[in-house]
């Protein structure tokens, strides 16, 4: 058991368990803290990757904006603990066997495809942040650009949207 | 080369009867009865004439035979079959018989009918009839015989039903046609045989072919192409011309009016059977098996219906028995390999058989309806002209010389004196018909003539029958005495003219390659055999002169003490009964329980309604995941997803979607 | 070194749990944070992709990934602020008509 396998383990069960412990807790601020929980041991695995630029990002947009934007808007709501209702019947023991149906296919493919790809560490010049930035302005120079517009957008909607009705 | 007009324009004479039926059918309910009479005896006085002129034509020609297609009907890659016309020796029979015949019951209809409902309809009809017969007998291919032959069967089903508002007429109108279309069915599949035999429907083109010119003679008991071909154009001939075992609707079908009865059912239509047999004897020559059969079925049935003619009491259904028993002479004839005395039979039997049948038709309108001969009695003195008429056809049918019928009954008993090789059985057979026919014959005349009165005389006026009645009578009474001449003086050792003229077509009658040989031998011996047979006749004569004239109650004793036969007898042997119970019953159950309740409502209409309900209960089941609720619609979502991914990673037939960097 | 195989896999729990929230939860915000559960999950398999290919695609398009989803929940949460507003209700199964 090597050290980075060590920490790979320890971040993984991380993660899964604020996976976990979101669908199992009622009240959705817990659901968001625990949510919260996943992204950082996503933001750490990304560094175990080598990936430093998109796990700082990760945990600034993520974590500091898009979680901070969901507990915001619980609290505004006062959502409370989530009653229970079923009136689905589809989303019962079909859902579920669906579900597991849906990863274990996911998982299977790409197991089957990529059975001699290993990893190897990335260091050198083109290491995560200039390399990202080098790319993000050079090829994905369109992508990029078209992406803040798409940012103006999203905000111009959300003001829109949540607007109180004109009395 | 002298040119034959009428010949070339040999349509002529079928086309008159059409336009007439056509006139009279599209036209006539408007008009009087004179105008309608006009049409119809006009068209097919017409056509007789015309008739006329092409025999004359014809034996101008040397007496050649004419052959002419006037256009092509069918041509479909190998078969073609024409619209041709022919006139050879046989046809001049068959044409004089059927236009002359039918002209003089024309006008005996005219009055016959004068005061029946739906007068220009029958006529149309009879029209009809005329114009389906007359291509059947100028036909010069079988496809086209087979026209006229179905187009008769027709026009006899319409007018039989012609009272069609009385359950039994229709129902026989219906009986006839079906019983027809059994023999119909033997018909076809006998001309699809000699198809396949010749390639060719053509009867020149089937009798002067090489292929049966190198046929062998197919052996008794050997079943070969020929001997099928035959026996089916036989069983079409069965049915036709009413022989056993389809001879259940004539009888029957003397629901019509007497003059259908005597125009189609004595004299014409019946006798198509015979003039098919007798058309392709060149076939039938080289299959002795189909010979022998129809020899054996035509001798079975003349001597079957004589006996249940014996105990009827309708005087036109003794006369329909009587029609059926003279067929099987005239089919025994030809079974015997006497064409030309079949022949002369049906041209003898269409002149005394329709004369009887106008008589009786004179006689039931003299009584106002009456038809049961329990009922009359002493007529002779009050319908004179009737009676005299009746007497004499009934001299020619029972063989008394010299009038027709003793010429024709006499060719024929002797041929099959002849050719019945050791057994003679076929002649006992035939010699003993002639002594019941004579008998039944002679019953009918006492019971309807003489004696004292059944009926009552006060209720019923018989009064004698109009003019345009009894003419038609007086002519046919004429052919009936002299129609038998022509071959008269083959008696005394002269020619027998009519023969003599078949003998193109038919070769040598049987009788004269005999007397050839022992000339003397063979002439005598048939001097004998005719002698044997008037007094068979005599006998008869004189055995229902003693039961209903001398002794009149002792008919009545004899039938009590023979009470079982007698019932039989009375009750036509139960045939209709046994098909009744044997084809009818079983047919009719199939048709409702299998095929109707079955196959049809259960079956189709089950698939039918059932893919129906199907679609609907399809849609009944997918209307569910259209809930409303969105996490129904999210679990969907996820089974697309689910299906793609599969689609795309494990679908095997070659077809791979680009998978990029992955694989 | 660990194989990519296992960060893969554990992609796919991740991805599958977020599936299985979005099925079996009836808050909606609850809801929404399972899709960007799922994001995430999609994410870390770009990331360990991109570190096994020795390129840099992987992670550009995570920085891409994440631009989105930002703008992705900040229209989705406007629009859970009205339903909230009109339907006076949080769960899911009570939103099911398009009229009141």
């Amino acid at each position: 058991m090597t050290a980075p396998l060590l920490v790979f383990f320890v971040l993984a069960g991380l993660a899964v368990i604020g996976a976990v412990s979101l669908i199992l807790q009622k009240h959705p601020i817990h659901s968001a803290l625990s949510l919260i929980v996943v992204m950082v041991a996503l933001a750490g695995l990304y560094l175990l990757l080598g990936a430093e630029f998109v796990a700082a990002v990760q945990i600034i947009v993520y974590g500091g904006a898009i979680m901070v934007l969901f507990v915001f808007v619980i609290m505004l709501l006062n959502a409370g603990v989530e009653e229970h209702t079923s009136i689905s019947k589809m989303a019962g023991a079909p859902g579920l066997l669906l579900v597991v149906a849906l990863a274990g296919l996911v998982a299977a493919t790409i197991v089957r495809s990529t059975d001699s790809i290993q990893g190897t560490m990335q260091t050198g010049v083109m290491s995560s942040t200039s390399g990202v930035s080098n790319m993000i302005f050079r090829e994905f120079v369109y992508p990029f650009e078209l992406t803040s517009f798409l940012i103006l957008v999203a905000v111009l909607g959300a003001t829109v949207l949540a607007q109180r009705e004109k009395s | 080369m002298p040119t034959y007009p009428m010949l070339e324009y040999l349509w002529i004479i079928p086309l008159l009867p059409l336009l007439g039926s056509a006139v009279n059918g599209l036209l006539g309910a408007k008009w009087s009865n004179k105008i309608v009479n006009s049409v119809a005896t006009g068209s097919t006085g017409l056509s007789f004439l015309a008739a006329l002129e092409a025999v004359r034509e014809f034996f101008e020609s040397g007496q050649q035979l004419f052959h002419k297609e006037f256009f092509t009907w069918i041509a479909a890659g190998n078969f073609r079959a024409g619209f041709d016309l022919q006139m050879d020796q046989l046809t001049v029979v068959m044409v004089l018989v059927v236009t002359g015949v039918g002209w003089l019951i024309h006008i005996y209809a005219t009055g016959y009918m004068a005061h029946e409902g739906g007068y220009y309809r029958f006529f149309s009809y009879l029209n009809l009839f005329m114009f389906f017969m007359l291509i059947l007998v100028l036909a010069a291919n079988y496809v086209l015989l087979f026209v006229g032959w179905e187009g008769v069967g027709l026009s006899s089903y319409l007018l039989i039903g012609f009272y069609f508002l009385k359950k039994s007429a229709a129902d026989a109108g219906k009986k006839a046609f079906i019983v027809n279309r059994i023999g119909d069915f033997g018909f076809m599949l006998g001309m699809f045989l000699l198809f396949r035999a010749f390639h060719t429907l053509d009867f020149q083109g089937i009798f002067t072919s090489s292929t049966l010119q190198g046929w062998p003679v197919e052996l008794s008991g050997h079943l070969g192409t020929l001997t099928f071909a035959c026996l089916l154009l036989f069983m079409g001939a069965c049915g036709k011309s009413a022989q056993l075992p389809l001879y259940v609707w004539l009888p029957d079908a003397m629901e019509g009016p007497t003059p259908v009865s005597a125009l189609i059912h004595a004299a014409t239509m019946v006798t198509a059977g015979v003039y098919v047999v007798a058309r392709s004897h060149v076939l039938f020559i080289h299959a002795p098996t189909a010979m022998l059969v129809v020899a054996i079925v035509g001798c079975a049935t003349a001597f079957f219906a004589a006996t249940i003619g014996l105990v009827q009491t309708d005087i036109k259904k003794v006369l329909a028995y009587s029609t059926v028993s003279q067929l099987g002479y005239m089919f025994l004839a030809c079974g015997v390999g006497a064409f030309s005395a079949g022949i002369f039979h049906l041209m003898t039997h269409a002149f005394f058989k329709a004369l009887l049948f106008l008589a009786a038709g004179s006689v039931i309108h003299a009584m106002g309806g009456e038809q049961d001969m329990s009922r009359m009695g002493g007529l002779r003195k009050k319908i004179k002209w009737t009676f005299a008429t009746m007497l004499t056809a009934t001299m020619a049918i029972a063989g008394i010389p010299p009038l027709a019928g003793f010429f024709s009954k006499d060719a024929i008993l002797f041929s099959a004196f002849q050719n019945s090789g050791g057994q003679h059985l076929l002649y006992l057979f035939g010699l003993l018909t002639a002594l019941l026919t004579a008998f039944y014959m002679f019953r009918l005349i006492f019971l309807t003539f003489h004696g004292k009165p059944r009926y009552d005389e006060h209720h019923v006026h018989v009064h004698e029958s109009p003019w345009n009645m009894l003419v038609p009578l007086a002519v046919l009474a004429v052919l009936s005495i002299i129609g038998g001449w022509l071959a008269a003086p083959a008696l005394w050792g002269g020619p027998n003219y009519f023969a003599d003229f078949l003998a193109p077509v038919f070769g040598s009658p049987a009788g004269v390659e005999a007397a050839s040989e022992g000339a003397v031998g063979a002439h005598q011996l048939e001097l004998v055999l005719a002698g044997v047979s008037v007094g068979a006749a005599l006998i008869g004569l004189a055995v229902a002169y003693w039961l209903y004239l001398k002794r009149p109650g002792k008919a009545d004793g004899l039938a009590h003490s023979l009470k079982p036969a007698y019932t039989t007898l009375l009750n036509k042997y139960y045939v209709d009964e046994l098909y009744a119970a044997v084809v009818v019953k079983p047919l009719l159950w199939i048709s409702t329980v299998v095929l109707w309740k079955t196959a049809d409502v259960a079956g189709i209409d089950g698939a039918v309604n059932g893919i129906a309900d199907g679609a609907r209960a399809i849609g009944d089941g997918v209307r569910h995941t259209q809930s409303g609720n969105t996490r129904s619609y999210a679990v969907w979502v996820v089974v697309g997803a689910i299906v793609i991914i599969a689609v795309i990673f494990f679908w095997p037939f070659g077809f791979r979607p680009v998978v990029g960097v992955v694989r | 070194m660990v194989p990519t195989n296992y960060y893969v896999i554990l992609s796919a729990i991740l991805f599958g749990l977020g599936v299985f929230a979005f099925i079996f939860k009836r808050n909606i915000i609850t809801i929404f944070m399972s899709i960007e559960l799922m994001l995430n999950a999609v994410n870390l398999a770009f990331v360990a992709f991109s570190q096994a290919l020795g390129k840099l695609d992987g992670q550009v398009f995570v920085l891409f990934v994440i631009v989105v989803a930002a703008a992705e929940a900040a229209v989705g949460l406007g629009i859970i602020i009205l339903i909230a507003r009109n339907r006076q209700t949080l769960n899911v199964e009570r939103v099911n008509l398009l009229k009141l």
